[in-house]
């Protein structure tokens, strides 16, 4: 009994080990969106709330808290006040298995990256239940839209992964990891990663890809109806994501917590903190393309997705097994 | 040959790469916010913002109930009553202008035999009601008062464009 008790504390203490850090990096990703986003507009962006204006998001929070929750008359009462829940659950529990070194993980299951898949492939449930819910016309076109862009994009997201499966011949994403140890997969792989980058930016309904919540023609897409706290769930849900987005990207192509030079400087530095800095390095390149490209035409993204990245990932899978196969550089 | 270009260049995403090419040059270059409440940008000499009713250095209000600016305004902003001073000099008893209705042409200004009515550099007199924006005499002398250095420099900056 006690130590069961015992193991649970643990277990609640490295959860919440891994959910403040989540919550408060996305504290500070969306300050950096508003400094970058201005800096590429020449301007300075929030500096007041705090030094250089970091506790801005906290602010926004607390705006955000003390706000009067709507419900809309004619909305679904519970499912409109449980997708929110959802969408925020959905992109915390795929921090479960996120490696942030060798052994700083919470559960170290040998299907990792398949568990992953599944999570993030749910979240098109929290927007298509807000959309439904909100019973009202543009949330409803705004779910439908990222339905059909998240599982478009999720064909070609899993090509990408089952190529580096390949290359690495586990499901853990420790080994995914430690297989990177001599050479990042971003290197033999340049044109899978570059595809995952964009896939990504689709699967987390980013600019240029953000038409479920595309404000020239939905208002807000999915979340119009919501205010207050709810929204905040939702905002605070799509960041999280973006961050599970850029660490996965940084454990299958950028060798997840592995210095760039295994030399001496460089390898003492501990693990977390190159992972850090790479997961920031990827938002970074999510926020300066958001800066630089206009929102993409709804056919021009379904085109993109299925004419183009679901041929050239099929063919990139075929190629990668073929040269792995001939030279008998298959993993086992 | 051009096609096989345009493939190579939407396959090494070449344009893309160039537009990202032109943010991150934006990202470095200086910025150009003003930190507004602290640093602000610069005014005109001829800057048209809030009135002032001047005086002369001895501390006699300078207007003299010409009515010329009440006639001028073409938003009728301006309502002025007048009677002679006991000394026989005509002074006002009445100057209001309506804030909110006046469009700062700066016509009253330029109409203005005697430089009285101007305005002035300020421009952050926003109020909570509206009545506050209802200026009388007594308002708009002390905004002379309280602008007069400023005023008559600006006045004095601009004439040679006069």
């Amino acid at each position: 009994m006690t130590s069961l008790s015992f193991e649970l504390t643990i277990g609640i203490l490295k959860i919440f080990s891994f959910v403040v850090p989540v919550l408060v990096s996305v504290a500070l990703l969306v300050y950096l969106e508003r400094k970058v986003l201005g800096a590429v507009q020449l301007r300075k962006g929030p500096n007041v709330v705090g030094p250089f204006g970091i506790l801005q998001s906290f602010a926004d929070v607390l705006k955000l808290l003390t706000k009067e929750n709507l419900l809309p008359s004619s909305s679904n009462k519970f499912l409109f006040i449980f997708a929110p829940m959802l969408t925020l659950i959905l992109s915390l529990i795929a921090w479960a298995v996120i490696p942030i070194s060798s052994t700083y993980v919470i559960a170290n299951i040998n299907i990792g990256i398949l568990y992953l898949f599944a999570v993030s492939s749910f979240g098109v449930y929290g927007v298509i239940i807000a959309g439904w819910a909100s019973n009202s016309k543009y949330p409803f076109l705004g779910a439908l839209r990222s339905a059909a862009q998240m599982i478009s994009y999720e064909v070609s997201i899993g090509f990408v992964i089952i190529t580096v499966l390949i290359c690495v011949g586990s499901l853990n994403l420790i080994d995914i990891v430690e297989s990177q140890k001599n050479m990042w997969f971003a290197i033999p792989l340049l044109p899978m990663f570059v595809i995952f980058i964009i896939s990504a930016l689709a699967e987390t309904n980013r600019l240029p890809f953000d038409l479920p919540e595309d404000e020239a023609t939905l208002v807000a897409g999915f979340f119009t109806e919501y205010s207050s706290i709810s929204f905040g769930l939702f905002f605070l849900a799509e960041y999280a994501n973006m961050i599970l987005m850029s660490s996965l990207t940084v454990i299958l192509f950028l060798g997840g917590w592995y210095p760039p030079i295994d030399i001496f400087p460089l390898n003492a530095i501990p693990g977390i903190f190159w992972f850090v800095i790479k997961v920031f390095l990827i938002l970074f390149v999510f926020l300066w393309v958001r800066a630089t490209f206009p929102r993409y035409r709804y056919d021009q993204l379904m085109r993109l997705g299925w004419k183009i990245f679901l041929p050239f990932t099929l063919i990139w899978v075929v190629i990668t097994s073929a040269f792995l196969f001939y030279f008998g550089l298959l993993p086992n | 040959m051009t096609t096989l270009i345009r493939y190579i260049k939407s396959f090494t995403l070449f344009e893309l790469m160039k537009g990202l090419k032109l943010t991150i040059t934006y990202f470095f270059k200086p910025k150009v916010t003003l930190n507004y409440p602290n640093q602000k940008g610069p005014i005109s000499p001829r800057f048209r913002g809030e009135h002032a009713l001047r005086r002369y250095p001895n501390g006699e209000e300078r207007c003299i109930a010409c009515k010329l600016c009440e006639a001028v305004c073409p938003a009728q902003a301006i309502t002025i009553e007048a009677e002679p001073k006991p000394d026989g000099s005509r002074r006002t008893t009445r100057y209001d202008i309506d804030m909110t209705k006046c469009i700062y042409c700066g016509l009253c200004e330029e109409a203005c035999p005697v430089d009285a009515i101007v305005e002035g550099p300020n421009f952050e007199y926003a109020t909570e009601t509206r009545e506050e924006l209802l200026y009388d005499k007594e308002k708009l002398l002390r905004n002379g008062d309280i602008w007069e250095k400023q005023i008559s420099e600006n006045l004095k900056r601009d004439s040679k464009y006069r």
